[in-house]
């Protein structure tokens, strides 16, 4: 079962196609008119091969529930998912083969081990109900414990509740790796754990990838883990794409204001430049009404009368760099857009 | 000088007998000064921040030393006697609003017992408070928002709830436990300027627990760095970042992925784990990790050692410490 390369390396690793999801939510007391939580809203982009995508946005800006969309956790409202250049739940491609390709990691460590078994024996669990015999598969579960650095003849038999945060998440990561996937996602995987153990979990990722000829998508709300981590970044505001582009574009040269806005909510740990003035008011606005046009005009410092009118779509502003946002959109009636050059206006 | 606002002496806390989850801390707080907390989940950093109302169970844990706030004996206090100084002298704000506002009262009912319980006041008074409170932490649309409850308020909204809650009864002294840890980054910045601005207003002396080192440096004046139990270093925030000395310190700084690095460049971590609370060492409990750790550092707890005015740490190789800064990790493997 060694994963095979079909599509060579110039052919992106995962592409997703108008993505979307919408939650019903029951409104008013007869339950009559149901509202939508758009949690996500039409999205596009693609994981290359061999690359680490981040993913960053606040709470309800959709990248827990894209994460889940991609493995099918929950099904999506409209949209298509192409791995390696087959359709997700094709007759090529059957859903259970692309999951073992594509694996996850969750934040909880211990919510997402079974507490009844030994770590091993969940390790060992996924490739058994892949057809690999009992055996062969402990075996591999314990060259895998010994590969995240726990020792096999101390570890193996211990139950969940008998390690530590990070023991747990490098479990839970040699458990994604049991089925030699080419995918893993890791939602917010080095969230929970504290700072010392976070950054030895975060160096063993980059190992392990390196090793396994891994991709990542790696979504996190810590920019700088992200930062570090990521070759590329995708941010999302309230269901939709606000920018993508290569890690260090997004994080020099931010071209969306809720990025740039992002950025200098970080703390500078510097005690003689301390923030003086926040660079947004307020919370994320709700995603079950989300404001017309740009999402994020309500929260905008550049906001003029044509953000709330027209939806800004995802266009490039250099390279492979794209952001959704009509003040750096040639042509786009924003008064801060740049002129359309002529190539621009014959395309 | 005035006397401190705060001023623990020796202060231990043992739990079920055995974990020693606070061992031994000393820490002076003066009026209007912003301590930060720092540390690992298990460092005592909360639990001494507990200590300060006097939140931990009396059956299941042992409180030991002194502690002092605005003048009185906080470990002698009666029921009844806590009871008054819970809210009017000392408030404390926690990590999930959600969780420690009451669910069934609106925000505005809430805040107008505080003020009731504690000082003679009308309804009327009460609610014309409530309301000032919520225009000075900034709630939008404030007279409206007094009626709502916990859980019609976004995450960002109940925190300056809970703020203008703890204000309610003009404290000395504000405990901040992880206030913005649950927060989403631009909103955990508004707090941040939010409770600093507060605090210059009202001249509070805030002791704030966090993990997150960057959190600290935004509002503290002075850090305090915990392991296992124990202050570990102690010192201006601008000691701590540009001058640390303790080897923890130092490996929270380089640990940290932070500003563009080489791409597949490892981080500094720290190796090991925290130490076992029931089971410390007999010496320093950072020795098993630390990378300058000699016999003596494994034989005996080191004392705080003066680095400068207002900075010390626990640790007997100050003299060499410096020079882990400058060290860099190993290349990745090509």
């Amino acid at each position: 079962m060694i994963p095979e390369d079909r599509g060579g390396p110039a052919q992106p690793l995962l592409t997703v196609k108008g993505l979307l999801k919408h939650f019903p939510v029951k409104k008013g007391l007869f339950g009559g008119a149901s509202a939508k939580v758009r949690a996500v809203d039409g999205i596009d982009f693609e994981v290359l091969k061999g690359e680490t995508l981040g993913v960053v946005g606040e709470s309800g800006c959709g990248k827990s529930t894209t994460a889940r969309l991609l493995l099918s956790l929950i099904d999506p409202t409209a949209g298509e998912i192409v791995f390696d250049g087959e359709r997700v739940g094709s007759r090529a491609l059957s859903l259970k083969e692309f999951r073992r390709q594509c694996q996850m990691v969750f934040q909880d460590s211990y919510s997402s081990l079974n507490p009844r078994l030994t770590i091993e024996a969940s390790i060992a669990f996924a490739p058994q109900v892949h057809g690999v015999p009992r055996k062969e598969a402990v075996g591999r579960a314990r060259d895998l414990l010994a590969r995240v650095g726990l020792e096999p003849r101390r570890f193996a038999e211990r139950y969940p509740h008998e390690l530590s945060g990070g023991q747990r998440q490098r479990v839970n990561i040699a458990r994604a790796l049991a089925l030699q996937p080419r995918l893993v996602i890791l939602d917010e995987a080095v969230s929970a754990l504290d700072k010392s153990v976070e950054a030895q979990v975060l160096n063993l990722l980059l190992d392990l990838k390196e090793e396994f000829g891994l991709t990542y998508i790696f979504i996190s709300h810590d920019l700088n883990v992200v930062r570090f981590i990521s070759d590329r970044v995708m941010v999302m505001y309230l269901g939709k794409v606000a920018e993508i582009g290569g890690s260090e574009e997004v994080f020099e040269r931010a071209q969306h204001p809720y990025t740039a806005a992002l950025l200098s909510s970080m703390p500078s740990l510097d005690p003689d430049n301390r923030t003086e003035v926040a660079p947004l008011a307020g919370d994320p606005p709700n995603p079950i009404d989300p404001p017309p046009g740009c999402r994020f005009h309500t929260r905008c410092a550049l906001v003029e009368p044509v953000c709330s009118a027209k939806e800004p779509p995802l266009a490039a502003t250099e390279g492979s760099h794209r952001a959704a946002c009509l003040a750096v959109q040639p042509g786009s009636g924003h008064s801060l857009a740049p002129a359309a050059t002529s190539v621009e206006l014959a395309a | 000088m005035t006397e401190p606002a705060i001023q623990i002496r020796d202060l231990r806390v043992t739990f079920g007998g055995v974990v020693r989850a606070v061992d031994g801390v000393d820490l002076t707080l003066h009026q209007g000064e912003v301590v930060a907390l720092i540390g690992e989940s298990g460092s005592g950093k909360s639990v001494t921040l507990r200590s300060l109302m006097r939140l931990h169970p009396p059956r299941r844990s042992r409180v030991e030393g002194s502690i002092t706030v605005a003048g009185r004996d906080v470990l002698a206090m009666s029921e009844r006697q806590l009871a008054d100084y819970r809210g009017a002298t000392v408030s404390m704000i926690f990590q999930e609003p959600l969780l420690a506002l009451d669910p069934v009262y609106t925000v505005g009912e809430q805040i107008a017992e505080v003020i009731r319980r504690h000082e003679k006041a009308s309804r009327a008074e009460a609610r014309a408070r409530a309301l000032e409170l919520f225009q000075k932490v900034r709630i939008p649309s404030p007279e409206r928002r007094l009626d709502a409850y916990p859980h019609e308020m976004s995450g960002g909204m109940r925190q300056r709830a809970m703020i203008a809650l703890a204000l309610a009864c003009r404290p000395k002294v504000l405990l901040a436990d992880e206030p913005t840890t649950a927060l989403d980054a631009t909103v955990q910045i508004q707090i941040l300027l939010l409770l600093r601005e507060l605090q210059r207003e009202f001249g509070l002396s805030i002791v704030f627990v966090t993990h997150d080192l960057g959190a600290a440096v935004e509002v503290a004046d002075r850090i305090a760095v915990m392991y296992a139990g124990r202050i570990v270093e102690e010192g201006s925030a601008r000691d701590l970042i540009r001058d640390p000395r303790h080897p923890y310190t130092i490996g929270l700084l380089k640990s940290r992925a932070e500003g563009a690095l080489a791409k597949g460049s490892r981080l500094d971590a720290i190796p090991g784990s925290p130490p076992d609370l029931a089971h410390l060492p007999p010496g320093c409990p950072f020795a098993p990790r630390c990378p300058l750790a000699i016999e003596p550092c494994r034989a005996d707890r080191p004392p705080p050692i003066p680095i400068g005015p207002g900075h010390a740490a626990r640790c007997i190789r100050t003299d060499v410490s410096p020079g882990l800064l400058a060290r860099h990790p190993e290349p990745a493997p090509a």
